[in-house]
């Protein structure tokens, strides 16, 4: 079952929280919507639940227009990211509710309706505690429950609401590869919003990326993070480094080094900005042609499997990081308070724009 | 919260001063609070269990009891089904004039209980609002039953929904969220999902509205006429028998209310323990 | 596009059946005092509100609303700090004796506090040989009004002080603050919006008492009339307008209270939450 969602835009009070958003998911998709707080991802979400209405705009659940539809007449499913569980009932109780008050008529019997819920118990590896209470469990096997609840009323999307958000970083990228495994055999569409980029990356089939109230832009993860639309995505995906200058013609300057830059081949005299990440700086001790510059060492720091490099460059005022690997570094031997070359391999490059708040570096 | 360190936590000259506020507290509340209260037992037991019962059997002291049930039996049922509802409206949406509406709702807390019997009266008395087309239907509501029943439901109109509605606060609406995606319908929300988690809370607003409804002393005392053995209530029956120098029967009476009282107490603070446990 | 703004049903319902209680019961009632009094014309009430039997009751009511306030502002504290900081046998007893006289009818505080404190009752045959007469003076009613307004500071107070960080105070006494300087330099500033806020509805609820104190007063005009027994008074001799008008007075002087309390419980809120 597709969601399509068109023009669809909320005003809270006088904040608004989406702008005229267009969306399509397709048939057992796993959509991503992440961006940061106040992107308005949560209030998209709760609108395709049903849970909020919009001000104006659409909403079509496999091709039937549902936005004047209540939230239990969706055929959604809705995970929260507090879980929401029913702290009186049990486990089993929980996941049976959906089941429970369905009208007489499409009701199943008890005991269909007790196999239904081991089942999902099942599968998601807790059928173990049914009898127990949600205050009896941890976070990750709430999140499952929540999750198993959502499933037995049979939905044809699901729409998870910062699923991981309040687990701790272990579990939660245990629940992320789990996730994407459960997607894979249920089949259902799947939309989940995050703030984490490095979660929806990995899991999702499409990534839409919002800022304030906007899709700045949707596609898989690799091409997001491959060809970011503009300097939001860019640096929303991941540490960055930036250089002002200018573009003309297909040639960018920055600082005293020259890049090609074919996509700006119309630009005439323009501000412009060229980001690079810190795993795409070249460093090296001798200089390498007219687009290295110099920087001094400022710290060396170990981070997990890598070594990251806070440089100062010696032209201006500007800081700069560069993540090399151990094997580099061992090799190098680069200790603080050298002055070294480093060469940005890629740099992407986007027209200024002066309405826009400069981005800081990454510290 | 305060830990067993911080309750406990002082130096030597710290404990002098401790053990002086506790005695000083302790006499206070035994001269001021437990005094009383011991009084009206003593007092009803003066001429033995004899004499407390016969006291209470007198016909005029059941009259007053029938009574003062038949008031609660009003109040505290219509009370609490508008308890839960505005609880329900207040808690689960956002309105305007929801701040106003919960100065309103505890209204009838701030006005002193006379005045909310002398609104009766102004509108259903002889001279009232009512009062000749009343009187020509026949209809007696001051210094008659209906007359107490509705200064009692009013003096007790927000007990029900102000124990309710902070509990209902706190818990938020997310449980009946997940219940309506779900496909759950609204009465099914609020039986399956709501009520269960309030539940203590919702008795002990029940039996608040029934003590205040039996205890309810200057409200009723105006609309009521103190017919004996028609329009008294407990409390008024008490103050008739002051008068009459009964004192013995009057404690004996009093007692009824005290074991009332008491009852509340001990209900409301296992309600409390039961909501700090979920 | 009609925009739902809740989405929970029974808004309509809940909602509704809440308006029309409110109204009908509470709003509607209570209206009736204004608009009686403004059909009896200005005049009458004037001189209604402003005869000298009247005035006595006003202050003899507020003086003893205040004064029991006062001491129930110190008692209270006192009690709460007890509660609030240390352990003792017998305090989870201790703790619900204070919520009695919310609990207890005003009936039944009234009888016992009457018997208590007559001439020859426990307390009063001890008070009567050192000169003080408490039944039937304004000292009686000053000491009701206490009793029924007691819990409100305490339990006010209470969770205020339980809420206090330790480690502020520690913070306080490792400056070199002795232990007064702490207590009036850091905690009691912290306190005072929940016991200025307790002391008022203690203030509020003696304001219109009437069941604890008609025992002890015997209702004599000028001496230990408080306000709402000349109410009844007044209704007793079938003088309606005069009654209203008092009661339109008091219910007046119970909304402004009201409204402080609201405001002062409003500052206080913000006050906790930084």
């Amino acid at each position: 079952m597709g969601i399509e969602i068109h023009g669809v835009s909320k005003k809270f009070g006088t904040f608004e929280a989406l702008k005229n958003v267009d969306l399509t998911v397709g048939d057992a998709e796993l959509v991503a919507l992440l961006g940061p707080s106040g992107s308005g991802k949560t209030t998209l979400l709760r609108i395709i639940a049903g849970l909020d209405t919009p001000d104006s705009g659409s909403i079509l659940l496999n091709g039937e227009d549902a936005t004047n539809r209540g939230a239990g007449d969706r055929g959604v499913g809705f995970v929260f990211q507090h879980y929401a569980l029913f702290r009186h009932m049990t486990v089993m109780e929980n996941v049976a509710f959906g089941l429970r008050v369905q009208p007489k008529k499409v009701r199943k019997s008890k005991e269909d309706i007790h196999d239904r819920v081991m089942t999902l118990l099942k599968l998601v590896q807790l059928d173990w505690v049914a009898k127990r209470y949600p205050a009896q469990l941890s976070g990750g096997q709430r999140q499952r429950i929540a999750l198993a609840r959502a499933l037995a009323v049979e939905p044809k999307v699901l729409l998870l609401d910062e699923p991981f958000g309040a687990l701790d970083a272990r579990v939660r990228r245990e629940l992320r590869t789990w996730l994407r495994r459960l997607h894979d055999e249920i089949n259902v569409s799947c939309v989940f919003v995050t703030h984490d980029q490095e979660e929806a990356l990995e899991v999702s089939d499409r990534v839409a990326i919002l800022d304030k109230g906007r899709i700045e832009q949707i596609g898989t993860p690799q091409s997001v993070y491959d060809n970011p639309a503009n300097p939001f995505v860019y640096s929303f995906l991941g540490n960055v480094n930036l250089f002002h200058g200018r573009v003309k013609e297909g040639k960018a300057t920055i600082g005293d080094f020259e890049v090609d830059a074919p996509e700006h081949r119309d630009a005439t005299d323009s501000p412009a900005v060229g980001y690079s990440r810190p795993h795409e700086m070249e460093v090296s001790r001798e200089r390498n042609g007219n687009d290295s510059l110099s920087a001094v060492i400022l710290q060396i720091q170990a981070v997990g499997p890598n070594i990251k490099l806070r440089l100062k460059r010696t032209e201006s005022e500007d800081i700069l990081e560069a993540e090399i690997t151990r094997e580099k570094q061992r090799d190098m031997d680069l200790k603080s308070g050298e002055t070294i070359y480093v060469k940005p391999r890629l740099v992407r490059v986007f027209i200024a724009d002066p309405s826009e708040t400069p981005l800081n570096y990454q510290i | 919260m305060t830990t067993r360190r911080h309750r406990n936590a002082e130096t030597a000259s710290g404990k002098i001063i401790r053990w002086i506020l506790i005695t000083i507290a302790l006499i206070f509340l035994a001269l001021f609070l437990i005094t009383p209260l011991v009084a009206v037992f003593a007092q009803a037991l003066d001429k033995g269990w004899a004499g407390y019962w016969e006291a209470i059997r007198e016909p005029d002291t059941l009259a007053a009891i029938r009574l003062t049930l038949i008031a609660a039996a009003f109040a505290v049922p219509l009370n609490t089904l508008f308890g839960i509802a505005a609880a329900w409206s207040i808690t689960k949406f956002d309105f305007r004039g929801k701040n106003l509406l919960l100065t309103v709702l505890d209204l009838p807390f701030a006005v002193s209980p006379v005045i909310s019997g002398l609104i009766f009266v102004l509108i259903f008395g002889a001279q009232g609002w009512f009062g000749p087309w009343l009187s020509e239907h026949d209809i007696q509501i001051i210094f008659a039953v209906p007359g107490i029943v509705l200064a009692t439901i009013f003096v007790t109109v927000p007990f029900v929904a102000r124990e309710l509605i902070p509990h209902m606060q706190a818990q938020g609406r997310e449980e009946e969220e997940a219940a309506l995606v779900l496909g759950a319908s609204g009465l099914q929300t609020f039986f399956r999902v709501t009520l269960p988690n309030v539940r203590w809370s919702l008795l002990a607003g029940v039996i608040l509205c029934t003590a205040r409804a039996m205890g309810e002393f200057g409200a009723v005392s105006v609309v009521s006429g103190h017919i004996r053995g028609e329009t008294n209530t407990i409390p008024l029956q008490v103050e008739i028998l002051y008068q009459g120098f009964n004192y013995v029967a009057a404690f004996a009476v009093a007692s009824l209310l005290t074991f009332l009282g008491l009852a509340t107490l001990i209900i409301k603070k296992f309600v409390e323990w039961k909501t700090l446990e979920t | 596009m009609t925009t739902r703004r809740n989405v929970l049903p029974g808004f309509g319902i809940s909602t509704g059946i809440t308006l029309a209680y409110v109204s009908l019961l509470i709003l509607i009632p209570l209206s009736a005092v204004f608009l009686s009094t403004a059909a009896g014309g200005w005049d009458h009430f004037r001189s209604a509100v402003t005869s000298p039997q009247v005035i006595a009751s006003y202050k003899l009511t507020i003086g003893a609303s205040i004064g029991g306030a006062a001491i129930n502002a110190v008692f209270g504290l006192l009690v709460a700090w007890v509660l609030a900081r240390y352990d003792f046998f017998g305090k989870r007893l201790v703790d619900a004796i204070v919520d009695l006289p919310f609990a207890l009818p005003t009936a039944v505080a009234g009888l016992s506090l009457a018997a208590i404190y007559s001439d020859n009752g426990w307390f009063g045959r001890y008070l009567l040989p050192l000169g003080i007469k408490v039944a039937f003076t304004p000292t009686g009613i000053l000491l009701a009004l206490t009793f029924v307004g007691f819990p409100f500071v305490v339990r006010n107070v209470q969770p205020v002080l339980e809420d206090l960080d330790l480690e502020v105070e520690e913070a306080a006494r490792s400056l070199g603050a002795t232990r007064w300087q702490t207590f009036s330099r850091v905690i009691l500033p912290t306190v005072l919006p929940a016991l200025v806020t307790g002391s008022a509805l203690a203030l509020a609820r003696a304001l219109g008492e009437y069941g604890s104190v008609v025992f002890i007063s015997a209702n004599i005009p000028f001496k230990t009339q408080i306000t709402s027994l000349l109410i009844i008074t007044k209704l007793e001799e079938y003088d309606y307008t005069g009654a209203t008008a008092i009661a339109a007075v008091m219910l007046l002087m119970s909304f402004v209270l009201l409204l402080a309390i609201n405001l002062l419980q409003a500052r206080s809120r913000r006050y906790q939450e930084t």
